[in-house]
């Protein structure tokens, strides 16, 4: 482990060490504050992980940190260490955008409660990160601002939509980012960085202020470099919200306990059989199977299962996604905020509704209103949607069954490694297989991580592996994710992230 | 199945989004291939399977009955494309012939 004290030091180093650093007075939170915006100015051109950068309110943050620190006050555990916040949570004084030039430079009135959260934390909020166009994509070519580049290989996709948040912290922007996750959204972009992201139980934490996509599956969570990193923010953010009428109403379960214990003796690990072979990369199956080796000899025990209905999965989430998103995209009638487009005083409400949406929304976005309105019109709905909703119901049934003889299912996070920009961008069903394994807990609502597990022999490129656990079991995820760390690191002789490139180096 | 560029244009009518020609032609046979690939839904035999809406068991949450501030009028008009008299401005909602 690095250490924090030193310049490139501080950036090398985990949420947790900053944390100690800033807490027994080592270094202070400003240092750590300068030191991200340093690193976002030097390398933030080549990898565009922020839409906006908010350094000087970073900064006064970091400073009432230090008072605090000072004045001996209590401090909560990630108290000074900065963060990148997705661009799809509000967050007061700065634009929230969702990647979409509909709400262009819209300052929010309100704070997200996973927003308010963060600061009620003392973490220090250093902007907001791009993402594909209201959430809508998996590589964040979809975003109206221009594509994140993977700091691994800045000419392929850092995934989507969350890239920004994964791509920030695998180029040492920031120690910790939020994403959020519809179809994969935070676990994807994990997956193709090299890494930790988690999905937490649909209610674990709240909605309220994160622009909604499709909000039966919407639910914002942690990204980090390591497991207890990602623990720790998780614990901040998550418990129930009165402001969410989703918010599940119940203790949050002992994650950052089972992060640093990483006990997987005994654990039923299910392998699902439906989750790999055609179009699975050589490398990312010789790296799930590897890691499955691993726990084995960790004294896990590994069972294959089945679970037949996750083959429709794709066809019932882009179904009932679009339907959901056609539905709250509404709310963007150029009416009360955001783009007003051909406001001439002849064209009525209706005409500048229609001219606003075709000049805000790009084409992802158009292609999933169409797609939703489609399959909700009378006379497709029955086909359409409903049939989307009884798979939806088998889909849970599988994860039922499949729980009720091992503690967790394991699968590769996504079939491929990271793809060269621009390579689907044109091909909307293409794009979609990048959340084959990802989309059944969006459906089934229960918890759901990836976690980096090697690079691809093929092409150098990290691969992850996924871990799902049941409702309200988010523990269990990180109980597998710490196992696999530990082991990994102590077999690589550092941490994956060691192994990527210097992106100064790159840009010059 | 075969969504026709006029098929779209009528959908992105509901969905008061103003397509160019280039973009219907453009997004009819994309469109096409996505609900070609969707259609697999209909392949599960579920006729006796209940639609499930939500991941959660849902019931009906209610709070006390307190007041509690609401956002200042400047704040929540801030954001909006034109104001006028303290209110949002909106383009006209009649037809030139009502």
């Amino acid at each position: 482990m690095s250490s924090p004290s030193t310049g490139s030091g501080i950036i090398a180093s985990t949420a947790a060490e900053l944390a100690g650093a800033i807490a027994s007075g080592e270094i202070s939170a400003v240092e750590v504050t300068r030191a991200h915006l340093a690193r976002i100015a030097a390398v933030d051109d080549t990898i565009h992980a922020f839409l906006y950068v908010d350094g000087e309110r970073a900064l006064a943050r970091a400073a009432a940190v230090d008072a605090k620190v000072a004045a001996g006050d209590k401090l909560g555990p990630l108290a000074g260490v900065p963060l990148a916040l997705k661009d799809v949570l509000t967050y007061t004084g700065a634009p929230t955008t969702c990647g979409s030039k509909i709400l262009q430079g819209w300052i929010p009135p309100y704070n997200a409660t996973v927003t308010q959260r963060l600061l009620d934390a003392d973490i220090v909020i250093l902007g907001k990160t791009n993402m594909d166009e209201f959430a809508m994509g998996s590589s964040t070519e979809n975003s109206a601002y221009g594509p994140t580049r993977n700091p691994w290989d800045t000419d392929r996709i850092p995934g989507g939509s969350g890239g920004g948040s994964a791509a920030a912290l695998a180029a040492f922007e920031a120690p910790l980012a939020i994403g959020s996750d519809t179809g994969g959204s935070i676990r994807q972009p994990a997956s193709v960085t090299g890494t930790v992201g988690v999905k937490p139980t649909y209610g674990g934490t709240s909605r309220y202020g994160l622009v909604a996509m499709a909000s039966s599956l919407d639910q914002p969570g942690p990204c980090a470099r390591t497991v207890l990193d990602a623990a720790l923010l998780h614990e901040v953010i998550a418990g129930h919200d009165p402001c969410d009428s989703t918010s599940i109403d119940a203790p949050v379960p002992p994650i950052v306990e089972a992060a640093r214990s990483g006990d997987v003796a005994g654990l039923k690990i299910g392998v699902v059989a439906e989750l790999a072979g055609e179009g699975y990369a050589p490398g990312v199956e010789q790296r799930f199977r590897e890691s499955v080796e691993l726990l084995a000899g960790l004294g896990a025990e590994i069972i294959e299962v089945s679970c037949p209905h996750f083959t429709y999965a794709l066809g019932a989430y882009y179904l009932i996604m679009p339907s959901e998103a056609s539905s709250n995209l509404a709310k963007f009638d150029a009416m009360r905020f955001g783009l007003r487009v051909g406001d001439d005083g002849t064209h009525s409400a209706e005409q500048v509704m229609s001219l606003t949406r075709e000049a805000g929304f790009g084409a992802e976005v158009k292609r999933r209103i169409i797609i939703g309105t489609y399959a909700l019109s009378s006379g497709y709905y029955d086909a359409y949607y409903g049939q989307a909703q009884k798979v939806r119901t088998l889909i849970s049934r599988d994860f039922e069954s499949a729980f009720s003889s091992v503690d967790v299912l394991v699968s590769p996070s996504t079939p491929i490694t990271a793809f060269p920009l621009g390579e689907k961008v044109d091909d909307p069903l293409a794009m979609y297989l990048n959340d084959l394994c990802t989309i059944p807990s969006n459906l089934a609502g229960n918890a759901s991580a990836s976690f980096p597990i090697g690079l691809a022999p093929e092409d150098g490129l990290p691969v992850g592996l996924q871990v799902m656990a049941p409702p309200l079991a988010d523990d269990r995820l990180y109980r597998v994710g710490a196992a696999l760390e530990r082991e990994l690191t102590a077999r690589w002789g550092g941490p994956l992230l060691d192994r990527i490139r210097d992106l100064q180096e790159v840009a010059t | 199945m075969a969504l026709s560029p006029d098929d779209v244009a009528a959908l992105a009518r509901l969905a008061r989004i103003e397509l160019t020609d280039e973009e219907l032609a453009h997004l009819a046979p994309q469109l096409d291939v996505i609900l070609e690939s969707v259609t697999r839904v209909a392949d599960v035999a579920a006729d006796d399977i209940p639609p499930t809406s939500h991941a959660l068991p849902l019931t009906n949450v209610f709070r006390e009955d307190v007041v509690r501030p609401c956002l200042p009028r400047e704040a929540v008009l801030a954001g909006a494309p034109a104001t006028e008299q303290d209110r949002f401005r909106v383009p006209r909602i009649l037809g030139e012939e009502a």
